[in-house]
């Protein structure tokens, strides 16, 4: 009866090992088409004729002399240096099969350590479809193991290894190995291959066919910029009036709140705290969902590399190398996988350097910012063909933030982590397409992460302020508007202290004491400023023809004259959050990942100056141009 | 008999475009790592592309492609090929 089995994924990076794991234990682990993306192990667990099953998905390596820390973990867990000495029952080694060449000798590596090995071959389709051929069962006796071809994406054989998996005490062990050093194994590796190949593989055309136009060193630029253009240019032009139509809907749901309920406190909460405040958030829902497709797109079908190999030039003059550039790039999703994923970086220097400058990578919590700033108050001009002044804008944010983070990384290395580097290599797989299918599902996962913060972050925060700019009370004369009302309520409250108080720091920028509350709450998440501003300018636009949250931004006020903002303090704004680290997770990541306060308190020290400078330069050259 | 030719390496490769391994120098990690890549003697290697002014190579091997920077390519010693060498 049931004594549960430990069972770990062991293989080369990209070879299907997350692909399986996730067909087995039904659950979502990432998956790339490019090395280093798993970097972590995870467990999961199922359960075959009523016995458990444990399995753990390990970060890939070549080799079990670990290089990195990411290829440190497989180790251990192979010589149960985890888990309190736990060793896995038995080792599940995963080869692509159009790589065996490579991947048999690390095998034999496994075999040494005397587990029960089962040798899984994925990528069997791309075998078949590339012409190659292999003897699997004269494979099976050459290596004396059990061997399951599956095609893991395609959940192809994988009911057939879930049954063999509690089976691992009979499976059947080698009965040679060749000797440990690797001229043996590989020499061992060829022998074996030469009698089981019946048909050598063919090149992938196709890739061939793709990598003649995207690496080539005009063409593959060219292509690329157009792209991420047209793409900046997208999310922009179906930004708006998204925005416009769902923050309408959330101000006829705050509305519908106050009407219904009861006046007071609560009905005021609800919708003024809740539904503008997390709404406010909440509406950028396409534009981030559009993103994330665009970003898992890229991870998915294999161009991580190849940008890593366009811009080895540059990163080598920033003293850092390929995989810093493939954490910075995942760090414009979110920089919290951006930083675990520098675990794959060997050398130490190279990766504190990436952890140190990739909150600089636009991550998605900053496009509602820039987004409702550029609407307000960057003209809809078109440039030319279809890009226009804002989209422009938008992507010109983006870049910026690339620019600064690859800039700082060079000083850094130029400075306090001087060292020379270590050797640098990144394989290139062949463009792989992802389904419709896994492309949808990866981004409702993603989005519901958003959500999920939005209702508890940004919820919580929103909440906290929403008490801020309410208390103390105000007791408004009777014959007072509403409007007014609130707005007196609002510059009496404690909130209005706190950003007051803020105003020698940030008058410079032309932040007004509101932005100044906002920014607080940025600390938190950055999407807390848009819930401030929401909150706060709410009123002061009254409720006549609303026509968007980012019209209350640059609309004057009937008796002053003066607009909320001006174009000054929102490039200021903008600049600011290209550079300022607001965002707890990413400390707390950086924390974790650093072993200690020393870098993330350094981080937020470097960051706001940097911010300040930035906003500072922004606003004071607006106002003179 | 070929007359001995000049001590080549893997940066030498985009010039004489397929080459195969003789060893990798150094014993470090990253040498014995190079090797566990598949650079082990006698492995062919043939030229992809190489990125503008000196830039990174990609070089096939055993079937999958890999990018590396001329100074690590410089660790492994090469021949080239008889009848396919000395091109350029
Ligand atoms: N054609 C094909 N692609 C696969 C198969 N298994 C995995 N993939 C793809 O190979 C890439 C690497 O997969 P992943 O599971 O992340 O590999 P890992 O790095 O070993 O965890 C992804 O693009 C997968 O979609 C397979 O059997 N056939
Ligand atoms: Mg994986």
């Amino acid at each position: 009866m049931g004594k549960s089995i430990h069972l770990a994924l062991v293989g080369s990076p990209n070879s299907g090992k997350t692909t399986l794991f996730n067909a087995l234990t039904g659950l979502s682990g990432k998956i790339g088409n490019y090395p280093g993306v798993t970097v972590d192990r995870r467990r999961g667990h199922f359960h075959v004729d009523g016995k458990e099953v444990h399995l753990s998905d390990l970060p890939g390596s070549y080799s079990l002399h670990a290089i990195s820390e990411d290829e440190a973990v497989t180790s251990k867990v192979l010589h149960g240096e985890m888990d309190g000495g736990i060793v896995p029952d038995g080792v599940v080694f995963v080869a692509d099969a159009t790589t065996l060449d490579r991947s048999l000798p690390m095998l034999a590596d496994v075999l040494h350590i005397g587990r029960p090995t089962l040798l899984v071959l994925t990528m069997v389709d791309e075998l078949k479809v590339r012409g190659g051929d292999l003897d699997l069962f004269k494979l099976q006796t050459e290596l004396g193991i059990p061997i399951v071809g599956v095609v893991g994406n395609k959940g192809l054989g994988i009911d057939d290894l879930r049954m063999r998996l509690p089976d691992f005490a009979n499976w059947v062990k080698p009965e040679t190995l060749p000797d440990r050093n690797t001229e043996a194994r590989f020499q061992w590796a060829d022998a074996i291959l030469q009698k089981v190949t019946r048909h050598p593989l063919s090149e992938s055309p196709m890739t061939r066919r793709i990598d003649k136009i995207l690496l080539h060193p005009v063409f593959g630029i060219v292509v690329f910029a157009a792209f991420l253009a047209l793409f900046f240019q997208a999310i922009f032009s179906w930004a708006a009036p998204a925005m416009d139509l769902f923050s309408g809907w959330m101000n006829s749901a705050a509305d519908w709140v106050l009407a219904t309920f009861p006046e007071g406190l609560f009905a005021d909460l609800l919708a003024d705290g809740i539904i503008r405040g997390v709404g406010a958030v909440v509406v950028f829902v396409p534009q981030i969902a559009l993103l994330f497709a665009l970003i898992f797109f890229f991870e998915a079908s294999g161009y991580m590399s190849r940008a890593a190999f366009v811009v080895d030039r540059v990163m080598g003059w920033a003293g850092l190398e390929g995989r810093c550039f493939i954490s910075l790039l995942s760090s414009y999703a979110c920089a919290v996988p951006g930083i675990m994923a520098t675990r794959t970086i060997p050398s130490p220097r190279d990766r504190l350097a990436t952890i140190l400058v990739a909150p600089f990578a636009t991550c998605s919590a900053r496009l509602p910012v820039y987004a409702i700033l550029i609407s307000a108050f960057i003209p809809d001009t078109q440039v030319f063909g279809p890009f226009t002044l804002q989209g422009l804008t938008l992507m010109g944010l983006y870049v910026l933030g690339g620019v600064s983070a690859v800039t700082f990384a060079a000083l850094f290395k130029r400075g306090m982590l001087r060292g020379a580097s270590l050797p640098f290599y990144l394989e290139l797989p062949p463009y792989r397409f992802p389904s419709l299918k896994s492309v949808m599902l990866q981004v409702i996962r993603r989005v519901r992460v958003f959500l999920k913060a939005a209702g508890s972050v940004i919820l919580v925060g929103s909440i906290a302020l929403w008490f801020l700019l309410n208390f103390p009370r105000h007791e408004a004369p009777a014959d007072m508007s509403p409007a007014m009302a609130h707005k007196a309520q609002i510059e009496q409250s404690y909130a209005a202290d706190i950003g007051h108080a803020l105003e020698p720091v940030f008058d410079p920028l032309g932040f007004d004491w509101r932005i100044n509350v906002g920014l607080i709450g940025s600390f938190a998440a950055r999407e807390l400023m848009v819930s401030t501003l929401a909150q706060v300018y709410a009123y002061e636009g009254g409720d006549e023809d609303f026509a968007g949250f980012s019209d209350l931004l640059s609309r004057p006020n009937p008796e002053t004259g003066e607009t909320p903002m001006t174009l000054a303090s929102a490039i200021a704004l903008m600049l600011f959050f290209v550079y300022a680290l607001l965002c707890l997770s990413t400390v707390a990541v950086i924390k974790r990942e650093t072993k200690g306060w020393k870098w993330p308190i350094f981080m937020m020290g470097y960051m706001s100056a940097v911010a300040w400078l930035a906003g500072w330069i922004g606003y004071t050259l607006t106002l003179v141009a | 008999m070929n007359p001995p030719s000049p001590e080549l390496t893997l940066a030498d490769l985009p010039r004489v475009l397929v080459g195969k391994v003789l060893s990798v120098e150094g014993s470090g990690k990253f040498s014995e790592r190079l090797r566990e890549l598949g650079f082990c003697l006698g492995t062919e290697v043939r030229f992809e592309r190489q990125a503008p002014w000196g830039g990174p190579i990609i070089v096939s091997l055993r079937g999958y492609r890999l990018c590396l920077r001329l100074s690590e390519a410089k660790l492994i010693r090469i021949e080239g090929m008889a009848g396919l060498g000395g091109i350029g």
